[in-house]
């Protein structure tokens, strides 16, 4: 029982961390951004370097994901700002992004950095032993949820960024400086894909190509979520996770990458507007 | 009239060995993954190849002619092997392909190959089977990784052998081998899982070796997503011995990981950098005099370096001919070997294939590589023994243990 959900909690945390910062851009701002995976990699690459400088990892962690989250607002105003409405363009201009940037580490950094170890040492419960730092990682994909939820509803900055977002001239004509919170909301959803490449840094394999192995589960997650990160990611990224558990226990690896991905389907044919979708208009 | 008769002559005296240094180059076709999920393993290659043909040309060419090479980075991707297949063979009309990582881009060049009429060099360890004579298998196969690894360790440690590999056709056919190898030896398979290429998360495949409780642990994990399996295992502090044919020998990963997460694990290879012999050494130096920068010098490395120089053997003994039908004359005479880093090499001209001196090599807890035992001269006799004979006939497929050339 402890087995399976430790693993249902895994899960759950891989599909919420990757598909956080996706949800901020993609959810709440609608920017198809295909560089994901690599604000991810660029995080894991700055918290890998550096911890091996001697800084214990939470601070590595922060400043892979300051490090993403400056990148992001750079780019937001650079590329994204004039793509706003051309969600096509937005989609060639981020894959192209994606394409320079991972192959320009390889370029300039080699096929891999050496791996850092998991922090936190094992624990055992009855006859099975666990990773601590993966139980770490379920507290930290809690506390940022919870974090999000709080800095959007409570803050004045969380106000003005929901405004802006959902009716953008009414906030402008009422001097909201919407061109800053873009920026700043997009270097918050490159933030935590910077983040989440420092979580799992420890764990993964430190080369040029491995946000590629984030984003089919961010995507789909904030998809099935719908476009509110609190009344979607999070239920998106428990009920998949529970799917994708089930799955491999059952039968291992490719029965879970299949459930996962036909429960996507079932979803989305279901709830065209995702979870937070069926949710927001039940409640109007 | 003397004096230009005598002109003319010296002219042409002069000219004819402007002639022969221009001769045409033998073009060497590379097909290999320099970008990609690959591509860590598979870099060493292209500068194994580099390094032997600078070696080559430095010492008068093939047959006086130079060796050019013709090298596309096919970015791991198997369409783009097909794409560079063809573009070589039918517009750079190369006169030899090296080509190759991964099982599924080899058997999606291979009906190209034989569709152009082409020649081409798999240098890398793979499932076993290949039984086409377009083909030369450089790479290792099952009976001399696994038939070697697999009793030993079962000797060592328990009968009880867990699978875990990847899942396309390397790792089934791979995964299919060790059951037969396993019952053969009397042991008892408790599991097998399969894994999609590009999954980089454990938890669950863990927990499920550990319910099974195994002796031994074979893993065939490949690409750069897969290999974070040993970091995950070792932060849930799984230490089951483990087996491979290969992880360690082709993308290292004992040195990207920290120790201990690789400990215990033994790799059945046909060499790799560590080996301690004289000539092994003194070509880990020149490597590393014209490459500095490479991580580090891999098996599937030290065979393409060796494919070159068995090719220029073929070519030279084959009267400078590159004719394919030439050189497999040659190879039919059975004595086409060389004295390889790794040891003395022969192909077999049965299937084509290369015998190898296998090394046991065990990574320790630090993550330095001691080897308990090796093998010498072990051949490719599957393929032979169990009915493909490249001289009688070419059937151009693959075969496997429960599909077998047909009697």
């Amino acid at each position: 029982m402890v087995g399976f959900l430790y693993q249902f909690g895994d899960a759950a945390a891989f599909l919420v961390l990757s598909a956080c910062g996706l949800a901020i851009i993609f959810g709440m701002m609608g920017v198809i951004n295909l560089a994901h995976g690599e604000f991810i990699m660029g995080g894991a690459y700055v918290t890998a370097t550096v911890s091996k400088m001697g800084a214990p990892l939470p601070l590595a962690i922060l400043c892979g994901a300051l490090a993403a989250g400056l990148v992001g607002i750079v780019l937001e105003r650079l590329v994204i700002r004039h793509l706003y409405h051309r969600p096509l363009d937005t989609i060639v201009a981020t894959w192209g992004i994606s394409l320079i940037v991972s192959q320009g580490t390889l370029i300039l950094l080699g096929p891999s950095l050496t791996d850092m170890s998991t922090p936190l040492g094992s624990v055992t419960i009855g006859e099975l032993s666990y990773s601590v730092y993966r139980f770490a990682l379920m507290g930290v994909a809690v506390a940022i949820l919870a974090g999000l939820y709080a800095l959007f509803n409570f803050t004045r900055f969380g106000v003005l960024a929901r405004a802006t977002i959902q009716v953008p001239h009414m906030a402008e004509s009422l001097g909201v400086n919407t061109r800053l919170i873009y920026s700043l909301t997009f270097g918050i959803g490159a933030a935590l894909a910077g983040a989440t490449g420092g979580l799992y840094a420890p764990t993964m394999s430190l080369v040029p190509t491995m946000g590629a192995q984030f984003i089919m589960e961010a995507f789909v997650t904030v998809v099935v979520g719908g476009g509110d990160v609190f009344l979607g990611t999070a239920p998106a990224g428990v009920a998949l996770g529970f799917v994708k558990a089930l799955m491999t226990t059952w039968q291992g690896q490719l029965a879970g990458q299949i459930g996962l991905l036909v429960a996507v389907i079932l979803v989305i044919r279901i709830l065209p507007r995702g979870i937070s979708g069926l949710i927001l208009r039940e409640r109007a | 009239m003397r004096r230009l008769l005598m002109m003319t002559a010296a002219a042409i005296a002069m000219a004819v060995p402007l002639a022969a240094m221009a001769a045409d180059p033998i073009k060497l076709g590379v097909l290999e993954d320099q970008s990609g999920d690959f591509a860590l393993a598979t870099i060493g290659k292209v500068h194994g190849i580099q390094l032997a043909a600078e070696e080559i040309n430095a010492a008068g060419g093939i047959a006086g002619r130079p060796l050019e090479l013709v090298i596309y980075d096919t970015q791991s991707d198997n369409t783009r092997y097909q794409e560079f297949m063809r573009r070589a063979l039918q517009r750079d009309k190369v006169n030899v392909v090296f080509a190759g990582f991964s099982s599924a881009s080899r058997e999606a060049y291979r009906p190209i190959v034989k569709q152009l009429d082409g020649f081409a060099f798999y240098n890398n360890q793979y499932e076993g089977g290949v039984c086409d004579a377009n083909m030369i298998v450089t790479g290792a196969v099952p009976e001399q990784q696994f038939s070697t690894l697999i009793p030993w360790m079962i000797e060592k440690f328990g009968k009880k052998v867990y699978t875990i590999a990847a899942d396309y056709n390397f790792g089934q056919i791979s995964a299919e081998w060790v059951r037969n190898i396993v019952k053969q030896n009397g042991g008892e398979m408790v599991g097998e899982e399969f894994i999609p290429l590009g999954v980089s998360q454990f938890s669950s495949t863990i927990q499920n070796i550990q319910k099974a409780k195994p002796d031994v642990l074979i893993t065939l994990l490949v690409g750069t997503a897969q290999s974070s399996y040993y970091e995950q295992a070792s932060a849930a502090n799984l230490r089951v011995p483990m087996g491979s044919s290969v992880n360690v020998g082709q993308a290292y990963e004992h040195k990207r990981f920290k120790p201990p997460s690789l400990a215990n694990m033994y790799v059945t290879t046909n060499w790799i950098e560590e080996i301690a012999d004289p000539k092994s050494k003194e070509f880990v130096a020149k490597w590393r005099k014209k490459f500095p920068n490479e991580p580090y010098i891999n098996q599937e490395a030290e065979n393409s370096y060796l494919a070159v120089y068995l090719y220029k053997q073929m070519v030279e003994r084959a009267k400078g001919s590159t004719k394919r039908d030439d050189l497999r004359a040659v190879i039919a005479k059975g004595d086409v070997c060389f004295d390889a880093p790794e040891g003395k090499v022969c192909i077999d001209p049965k299937s084509q294939h290369m015998s190898h001196t296998i090394y046991l090599a065990k990574v320790n807890d630090v993550h330095s590589i001691s080897f308990p035992k090796t093998w010498e001269d072990v051949k490719p006799y599957w393929l032979g023994e169990a009915g493909c004979d490249l001289t009688k006939k070419n059937p151009s497929a693959q075969y496997t243990p429960s599909n077998p050339p047909p009697k």
